[in-house]
């Protein structure tokens, strides 16, 4: 097991460049997610610790070793890929057992190690199998079985749940997690599947456009997000964001740009904030319904049973807002709601970085 | 009685394979005309005492007990034998290295894979008169250049002798077969995942461990098939050889294919000559029922489709 320090990394094509700057500190032990949407340059970074990708500029370094020019093979990192890469000609057991015989193992070094990692992952009656005849969670566990029975410093995971169905994916989700508290080997894993990212990672590393919005732990991007990117992405149904500015005669009051609006803040306003434009962010479930709110149409009512997602327009505005209790609304009724104050956030509209 | 017979065509019509079995019959007349009829000729030739201008009659077995005990039979199955054995191998190995070669990154990717083409595009004889200037005893560019050179004194005699003359012909086979062996090892390469060849490089495999482990185990279907199309091609040979030696020095690059039309067509001895032509065919078989049993999927092929 290892640290993984990744330092000021950059990676261009020519003049694009495609990882601008990045600085990650990785402790031994911890499960880091990095999660962005498509193209910002998760998977690039992820192949580049693996060693798959060439540095175009800064270090990375796994326990105290710098790895810039290591091939993959010397970095002792074990991968899962999106689509698995199992030997489509090898059978279960040879798949996992096959970095042990490169190594040159015993065949009853490859058999103790390969006991155990086939129990972990319920692997143990599918050993003679050929990949073609595994169903996709099971190529799934093949492919974390190859990477366990390595034992390596780092695990890296790229994208690997996204080829399995909802209801599977939720149940490896839990699997990955146990592994990990199981083994407590380093482990770095990318996804754009933000719900992936909160549930599982020790510490979430939001990018976008090949640079770090955010470094924290889940809870951290989710209750104070660095700005507007990591607010709008961390969360769903997405936070409400509305344009407006600080009330001049009230800096407790922020007023929307569209309808005027009055809404409360969590904290009196800057002085820094005054007369700019602002953007004025509140999750979903801070909403609560109060004889003495805000007066809201209701639009759409989408009840998922365990609580109720309606869609309300105020001053022009449609935000979203979740209820835990049933709302039996129409649409076009009236309803009057109250922000949680304390739970609101304010961003520059210029720069989209919070206020505070 | 006279009721059934429109309503014979009738169920004919509305029968499942009815209508199938019509849209095959052009193709198997053309089989018929084109492939079945010259074979059947070929054959009952073989057992007749046909010449060119006299029609034979059934003779038997005797074109055969004579070409058991013609020595200039047997040497033409033994060139046979060698020019396929190491044409093929060659093509083999040259084919997949350049393939291999192709399927890197390198600049002008398809200016080269193009280029390999060449000499597969250009048609049989007209290379073959191209290798006839190069092999020529007098005018060789190969000899010219090694005499510049200083490396030899004088011209090699590359069709005049009987070792330079095999190893000539095969060399030409070899140039003009390799771009299908190429072309399509390396269509089968491109569909090997990168994300394969990545996973082993992680496993700690070194180039030649991937190439060794992943690469071959992948291809070898591939390779099974277009090597038995290599091997049918290559033994089947007539008009490399036809064009640069006919078949001399004295019978040395003779092969059955140039034989049996020595012997039939200029020769005039039509039986003997399709007798020559009909003994290939036990060789050509053994070749396909190899490949038959060695084409037939592996079982890491078989199950669950994605």
């Amino acid at each position: 097991m290892a640290s993984v320090d990744i330092v000021d990394v950059r990676k261009s094509f020519g003049a694009v460049g495609i990882i601008k700057g990045v600085d990650v500190e990785i402790g031994d032990g911890e499960f880091v997610i990095l999660v962005g949407p498509s193209g910002c340059g998760k998977s690039t970074l992820l192949r580049m610790i693996a060693g798959l990708e060439n540095i175009t500029s800064g270090e990375i370094r796994i326990g105290e070793r710098v790895v810039n020019h290591l091939p993959p093979k010397d970095r002792d990192i074990a991968m899962v890929f999106q689509n698995y890469a199992l030997y489509p000609h090898m059978t279960v057991a040879d798949n996992m057992a096959f970095s042990l015989k490169l190594r040159g193992a015993g065949r009853d070094e490859i058999a103790g190690k390969l006991k155990p990692a086939a129990e972990i992952l319920g692997l143990t009656h599918l050993l003679d199998r050929y990949p073609r005849q595994l169903s996709g969670g099971q190529r799934q566990r093949v492919a974390m079985g190859r990477a366990i029975v390595r034992d390596p410093q780092v695990f890296l995971f790229d994208e690997p749940l996204s080829n399995l169905d909802a209801k599977l994916r939720v149940s490896m989700r839990t699997e990955i997690k146990e592994l990990h508290q199981r083994l407590k080997t380093t482990t770095v894993y990318v996804t754009h599947d933000q719900i992936e990212a909160m549930t599982m990672a020790d510490k979430i590393v939001v990018m976008h456009d090949g640079m770090v919005e955010q470094i924290g732990a889940p809870l951290d991007l989710y209750d104070r997000p660095a700005n507007v990117f990591v607010a709008g992405f961390i969360g769903s149904p997405a936070m409400n964001m509305l344009k407006g500015r600080i009330n001049p005669s009230d800096a407790m009051r922020f007023v929307t740009e569209k309808g005027g609006v009055e809404l409360p803040l969590a904290a009196p306003a800057p002085d820094s904030a005054r007369d700019r434009d602002l953007i004025y962010g509140v999750r979903p479930e801070h909403f609560h319904q109060s004889a003495h709110g805000l007066p809201a149409r209701v639009v759409v009512v989408e009840p998922t049973g365990s609580e109720t997602q309606v869609v309300i327009e105020v001053g022009g505005e449609e935000l979203v807002c979740v209820f835990r209790e049933r709302i039996f609304a129409r649409p076009g009724d009236g309803m009057s709601l109250e922000i949680v104050a304390a739970a609101t956030h304010l961003f520059d509209a210029a720069t989209g970085a919070r206020l505070s | 009685m006279k009721a059934n017979a429109p309503s014979l065509v009738a169920s004919f019509g509305q029968a499942r394979n009815g209508p199938g079995l019509l849209f095959m019959l052009p193709a198997a007349a053309f089989l018929l005309c084109f492939l079945a009829y010259p074979l059947g000729v070929g054959t009952w030739l073989g057992f007749t005492d046909t010449r060119i201008g006299r029609a034979g009659v059934f003779i038997g077995l005797e074109n055969y007990q004579s070409l058991w005990n013609d020595s200039v039979f047997w040497l033409s199955v033994f060139n046979t034998i060698l020019y396929t054995v190491a044409a093929s191998a060659l093509k083999f190995a040259l084919g997949l290295w350049l393939a291999l070669i192709l399927n890197e990154n390198l600049p002008l990717k398809s200016f080269f894979r193009a280029i390999v083409l060449l000499p597969w595009v250009v048609p049989t004889v007209l290379s073959a008169i191209a290798f006839w200037w190069i092999y020529d005893s007098q005018f060789s560019v190969i000899s010219w250049v090694l005499m510049r050179l200083g490396l030899i004194d004088a011209p090699i005699n590359f069709l005049g002798d009987a070792t330079n003359a095999r190893a000539s012909v095969i060399a030409a086979n070899v140039w003009r077969g390799i771009p299908f062996v190429a072309i399509s090892l390396l269509a089968g390469l491109q569909t090997i995942p990168p994300s394969l060849q990545e996973a082993a490089s992680l496993d700690g495999a070194t180039s030649w461990q991937r190439f060794r482990h992943v690469t071959l185990p992948m291809l070898s279907p591939i390779i099974a098939v277009v090597m038995t199309f290599s091997v049918l091609f290559t033994f089947t040979d007539f008009q490399l050889i036809y064009v640069l030696t006919k078949g001399g020095p004295v019978n040395a690059t003779h092969l059955m294919a140039t034989l049996s039309f020595q012997r039939g067509i200029p020769g005039g001895q039509l039986g003997e000559g399709a007798a020559i032509a009909v003994a290939m065919t036990p060789f050509l078989l053994a070749a396909i029922l190899f490949s038959f049993f060695g084409l037939q999927r592996r079982r890491w092929q078989q199950g669950g489709a994605d």
